[in-house]
């Protein structure tokens, strides 16, 4: 991968170096040439990293403490907020930790969908993403499960009964999900062992994700390849580190403001009901992260079906790089599609609306349009815009449009309002 | 810098987001002053104390606190009692203990790491007791519901006549701001009901507000320690933040790209 052969200086260091190549690596990844015009929006890398890491050492913690067992878990958490010195701290980090995780995921997907990262030579860090991302979801969602709360218990009632829909083998996978005839103590123990495997395995890819992208090297905001290293880039130490870590500090100070000031706002009142099977709530509801898709799942009438557009709408994404047909990877020269794009986010956040509202008259018939907009976006808007739509001239480098005398450079400076390098 | 006003946008999109798909019931609470609100709220300790007051004298008969102990009520934060009130107050409970060495359960005076002594033997007690409704547990009881302690505070004091139309049940009564109006437990409080020790006018709203605030106390113990750590992170992290782009700006003038 490195441009150049690295050798250590000391004798030391290239003995072992000869054997186990991790100066190399600590070299390449201090000289890692980055594109020089990244903007903020390419911080959330990093702000990932740490908040998976801070998910992992707060959980450990936490685990610790914690009793997975129906009759204890409840109560376990309850020890952990008032006895366990601290507790509350760590549990409030890995509580909203989990929201402030799904934040930068998201704002991370859609930077990518914004400035093309996911298109060639890229589609495989994407692809890993997308892995990345359901795990996310299948973590959040056990670990959602473990306080044994109202929400808790009905939460994974609904969600394990998904599985019902599949023909023929379905209920036997629901009682073989449940370890038994209903959401109980074996379904706690085993969602509390799947979720402490999940984080490592993201771990992993995580790493897999970071290899993948230091083959190609970064994209950036103008979408263009540009060679390495050259003017167009800086090393990533210290130029990227100090800037990420600055937006890392950014983020921690929003981070702080949940866990300190409104702990318990993204979560629900319910969760601290303890799990009861005979009273069930009067709305389920997922965390805020996962509306977007329990919105999909309602919108369609038939229950197997639901399932299957929800999956599909996640899936969908891993299919991308080849359903966007467009050679221009940035938003910035793409006039037609940066519209299509806001849409689209605006139609992912009036999901998540509707997500939380409960499925009738208004609410539902606007879920099902949003519904119907996602598909059309990714089946039919983006294949078809790669062929009809007039893109604005690209630069050829990164630092011909700054240095000036460009053509490119009006338009870039006008067209480009989403960075501000 | 644009671009942080616009992930602040972002960031403001998603609490306005949040806040709406939570208030899907709408009602107006009863408002007041809570001392424990906003970024350097603390307890009132009178107000905690007279609100445990409350609690012990009205609410305990049926409601459980299982898990607040004695001992809670001495630490910091809480009501801070003295240690010799907080072991007189345990002291005035009887504890089942045992098995001794003869096999047998006895009963002793409760001490300050005994949890809190329950009205009830179990749940099923707790609804033969009361009409088939189990009076919820409430040491997190304004953690679990939707509009905390504004509707704890309000639901005590939402006592009415059922509207005309409406018939109630035998042993089920109207709250205007119980969800569904009908509410198993009937009116507590009435002005005098308690006598407050340090002499404050026990009012319907005083001993509402009292009680809530005990509430808030039994369910965020740590409330006080984390207003004034939240301060000390959010300074700390702002200020490393203004070092970090001072840091940022001067290394990354060595090239002509800004940041």
């Amino acid at each position: 991968m490195s441009e150049h052969e690295y050798t250590p200086k000391s004798k030391v260091g290239k003995w072992f170096n000869d054997r186990l190549p991790l100066l190399t690596l600590a070299n390449h990844l201090t000289d890692y040439p980055t594109p020089k015009n990244l903007n903020y929006w390419w911080t959330f890398g990093g702000i990932l990293t740490f908040c998976l890491i801070t998910q992992i050492v707060t959980g450990l913690v936490l685990a610790m403490h914690y009793i997975a067992h129906a009759d204890m878990a409840f109560q376990s958490v309850e020890h952990i907020m008032r006895d366990v010195n601290y507790g509350w701290l760590i549990r409030y980090i890995h509580a909203n930790g989990a929201s402030m995780f799904f934040l930068a995921v998201y704002i991370h997907i859609f930077r990518s969908l914004f400035y093309g990262s996911y298109k060639s030579p890229r589609e495989v860090i994407w692809i890993i993403g997308i892995i990345i991302y359901l795990l996310m979801m299948a973590a959040a969602f056990l670990g959602y499960v473990l306080p044994w709360g109202q929400m808790s218990f009905w939460g994974a009632t609904v969600i394990t009964n998904l599985f019902s829909a599949i023909p023929l083998v379905g209920e036997g996978i629901v009682t073989w999900l449940w370890g038994g005839y209903s959401v109980d103590n074996p379904t706690l123990t085993r969602f509390f062992t799947l979720h402490y495997l999940i984080p490592f395995l993201i771990l992993g890819l995580v790493v897999l994700h970071i290899w993948a992208l230091h083959v190609p090297g970064n994209n950036n905001p103008i979408g263009i390849d540009i060679k390495k290293p050259s003017k167009d880039t800086v090393p990533f130490h210290p130029y990227i580190v100090i800037k990420d870590g600055f937006a890392l500090l950014m983020f921690m100070i929003v981070f702080a403001f949940f866990v300190f000031y409104t702990p318990n706002i993204l979560g629900h009142a319910d969760n601290y009901i303890e799990a009861n099977p005979l009273v069930t709530p009067a709305h389920i509801v997922p965390e805020w992260y996962l509306l977007p898709f329990y919105a999909i799942l309602r919108s369609v009438p038939d229950k197997l079906l639901g399932v299957i557009a929800m999956l599909s709408a996640i899936l969908i994404l891993a299919a991308l790089p080849w359903l966007d047909t467009s050679k221009i990877r940035s938003a910035v020269f793409r006039p037609l599609y940066k519209q299509f794009y806001w849409i689209l986010v605006a139609d992912v956040l009036i999901l998540g609306y509707v997500g939380a509202m409960p499925a009738e008259g208004l609410y539902l018939l606007i879920a099902r349009i949003a519904t119907a907009y996602y598909f059309l976006h990714f089946l039919v808007i983006l294949p078809v815009l790669g062929f009809k739509e007039r893109t604005t001239p690209v630069p050829l480098s990164i630092t011909e449009p700054i240095l000036g005398g460009s053509p490119n450079l009006a338009a870039v400076k006008k067209k480009d309002s989403f960075k501000d390098q | 810098m644009k671009n942080f006003f616009r992930i602040s946008f972002l960031i403001a999109l998603f609490f306005g987001f949040q806040f709406n798909s939570n208030a899907a019931e709408k009602v107006e609470y009863l408002k007041t002053d809570w001392s424990f609100k906003g970024p350097f709220g603390k307890f009132d300790r009178a107000a905690l104390q007279r609100g445990y007051q409350v609690y012990q004298e009205v609410c305990s008969s049926c409601h459980s606190m299982k898990y607040l102990s004695y001992r809670n009520l001495v630490e910091e934060g809480g009501p801070e009692f003295s240690v010799e009130q907080a072991k007189a107050i345990a002291a005035s409970f009887e504890v089942k203990d045992g098995p001794n060495v003869d096999g047998e359960m006895f009963m002793r005076p409760g001490r300050l790491s005994d949890k809190f002594v329950m009205p009830y033997e179990n749940e099923k007690a707790a609804q033969a007791a009361n009409g088939g409704a189990y009076p919820p547990d409430m040491t997190v009881l304004v953690k679990a519901r939707g509009g905390g302690v504004d509707y704890i505070y309000s639901l005590l004091q939402g006592y009415e006549d059922p509207p005309a139309g409406v018939t109630l049940d035998d042993g089920v009564y109207y709250n205007k701001y119980m969800y569904g109006n009908k509410i198993k437990m009937s009116n507590q409080l009435s002005d005098g009901l308690v006598e407050y020790s340090d002499g404050t006018n026990a009012s319907v709203e005083q001993m509402a507000k009292d009680v809530t605030t005990f509430l808030m106390w039994t369910a965020e113990p740590h409330l006080e320690t984390r207003h004034k750590m939240g301060f000390k992170a959010i300074v700390y992290l702002i200020i490393l933040t203004v070092l970090v782009y001072f840091s940022m700006k001067r290394i990354w003038s060595r090239i002509e790209t800004k940041v």
